[in-house]
């Protein structure tokens, strides 16, 4: 891992990035990292663009101020492309990972990213949600494709994570239907 | 067993108060401090502390049954934040005045109007002549340990005050980070089993009043009693700061100097900002710009001399308030009074300018505090101030 990690996710209230930074932030706590895992707290209601961010880092971590130039962007819902501009700030040669079900050729047109040196990753991971989970939440899928994406985790890990966590609140089957969704994310994602 | 867990801040400090296990706590929740109580009533509810918890209708409530049952003798918490904290103004000058060890967490918030949740230090500065120690956090790991420390430092016999420790709303409150606890065993021999110092209410053989009348014929001796148990409060910090960095390894102090003994021009600023601002410092002295940073622990007592002697080689500096006096000189911010003041009676005469900042959790960005050492430089350079006060990021 570089010396300093910044992720961005944009979501709507109730789809579960606050959730998703937190275990990527624990993930990172069991592998050694420093991090720091903070929404964008403002009026926030379901259903409203909502922002959250995680840094990861080798060394400790002081800033406190929100990330304005990320390395990796995470679009949790492909309604929020066009709503929200999810690559502002992003970095040369960043990360951008999108739930939708378009490829990333697409994206890039419809993003105007041609010719810019910005990775782009995309994956169905709303249909993963729903064909695993029986539900449209799309966090955890999208933290397999995360590890996929960026190299920075280890998968196995963040299903250990997930294991853990889940597993002190929801149905064992319910845990291993994110497990599965987060395996598929991380087979299914394509890079463009 | 010590853990490192990943924890906001506020679940941090309800893990310190679950290690400290305190006879009582009577709290109201109130964003963003809610998420301390309602983390610690589930430990309460779990049977993981044998602490009596009690539900109130209000934070004058809460710090009155505080009150209450410090005079009972029992060890006591309780957490706020923002309109809390000014419900409790009343109350929270009973709680210093009868000498009660209470300690209480702030969640810094802006207070109303308009209406606001977020972060900034008004609340706790407008209750800074309460006779409350104050003491302030930079992230959840500083506000886990400044309220161990709390405890030992309000209990000590030679000051015997409640203390405030704060962190940050949303910023710190509600950022999960990487935090080393203490192990249970270790937390609680810190603290020790509670003994009070002076009689209590339940204290039978030694019948004691606390909170009768008491005009003009000794009021004053007890206020002035009061500034004693204060003024021996930085002793105290210091001393339970060297106990706990033997037991912890990690050091504090009245404040944090960070690259300070050779720097030509210094920020003074509390809590995160003071993080964020150490990674401008880091930026500022690679391109070989002599930047430091000072960072207050303790306001209440604030330590006047010990801060006016760090800053003293200086060639200017700028203190960041997050919070205004409105009325004050220039209506300046209080950090900013307070430093100028040390510096008029202990220190050398370099320019000191404020800048008003991240008010109702307006954000401060690195990019903003780099302006602010550009403007020292240039003070520096051109021998002239142009500004004493400057509000950093807002429209005009």
């Amino acid at each position: 891992m570089g010396k300093l990690i910044e992720i961005r996710w944009h979501a709507r209230g109730g789809q579960g990035a606050v959730t998703a930074g937190k275990l990527l932030a624990e993930t990172a706590l069991g592998a050694g990292f420093y991090f720091q895992a903070f929404p964008d707290y403002g009026a926030e209601r379901m259903g409203a663009p909502i922002r959250a961010y995680t840094r990861l880092s080798d060394s400790p971590i002081t800033l406190h101020s929100p990330v304005l130039e990320p390395d990796v962007v995470i679009v949790l819902d492909p309604t929020l492309l066009g709503v929200v501009d999810v690559t502002e700030g992003l970095k040369e040669n960043g990360v951008l990972l999108i739930n939708t079900t378009e490829p990333p050729e697409e994206i890039r047109k419809r993003l105007n990213l041609e010719g810019k040196n910005i990775r782009i990753f995309t994956v169905d991971a709303s249909t993963i949600a729903i064909q695993e989970l029986g539900r449209e939440i799309t966090n955890t899928p999208m933290l397999g494709a995360f590890c996929v994406a960026t190299g920075l985790l280890d998968l196995n890990k963040i299903m250990e994570q997930v294991r853990k966590d889940f597993g002190k609140k929801l149905r064992p089957d319910v845990v291993e239907a994110n497990v599965r969704a987060i395996q598929r994310a991380a087979q299914e994602v394509k890079q463009g | 067993m010590r853990e490192i867990m990943a924890l906001d801040g506020n679940a941090a400090v309800a893990h310190a108060m679950r290690q400290i296990n305190p006879d009582v706590v009577a709290a109201y929740p109130i964003t963003p401090q809610t998420s301390t109580v309602q983390t610690f009533s589930e430990f309460v509810a779990n049977g993981l502390v044998k602490t009596e918890f009690i539900t109130v209708e209000s934070e004058h409530s809460a710090m009155s049954a505080c009150i209450g049952a410090a005079a009972a003798g029992a060890r006591v918490m309780t957490a706020t934040s923002s309109a809390g904290l000014a419900f409790m103004w009343e109350v929270l000058y009973i709680a210093a005045s009868y000498r009660l060890p209470i300690v209480m967490l702030d969640v810094n918030r802006a207070l109303s109007g308009p209406i606001n949740i977020h972060c900034d230090h008004s609340d706790t500065m407008g209750a800074r002549e309460a006779g409350w120690i104050q003491i302030f956090s930079e992230n959840a790991q500083e506000s886990y340990d400044n309220f161990i420390q709390a405890v030992r430092i309000a209990e000590h016999p030679d000051v015997l005050l409640p203390v405030m420790v704060m962190h940050d709303g949303f910023i710190t409150s509600h950022a999960m980070e990487r935090v080393e606890l203490l192990s249970d065993e270790e937390v609680q021999s810190f603290v020790g089993e509670y003994k009070p110092a002076m009689p209590t209410l339940l204290d039978v053989h030694n019948p004691v009043t606390y909170g009768p009348l008491d005009f003009y014929d000794y009021y004053f001796e007890h206020k002035r009693q009061q500034v004693e148990g204060m003024a021996h409060a930085q002793e105290v910090i210091l001393e339970v700061a060297r106990e706990y960095e033997k037991l912890s390894g990690r050091r504090y102090g009245l404040f944090e100097a960070y690259r300070l003994e050779d720097a030509e021009v210094a920020i003074v600023v509390l809590s995160s900002t003071a993080g964020t601002t150490k990674a401008v410092v880091d930026k500022l002295r690679a391109q070989g710009k002599k930047v430091g940073l000072l960072k207050p622990r303790v306001f209440r007592p604030f330590p006047a001399k010990e801060l006016a002697d760090a800053l003293r080689h200086l060639k200017a500096v700028a203190v960041m308030d997050r919070s205004i006096s409105f009325g004050a000189m220039h209506n300046a911010g209080p950090l900013y009074l307070e430093v100028l003041s040390a510096q008029r009676i202990y220190g050398g005469n370099m320019p000191v300018v404020d800048y008003i900042f991240g008010l109702g959790g307006r954000d401060i960005v690195p990019a903003q505090i780099e302006s602010v050492y550009d403007d020292l430089f240039r003070i520096l350079e051109t021998g002239q101030v142009e500004r004493l006060v400057t509000y950093l990021g807002v429209r005009e």
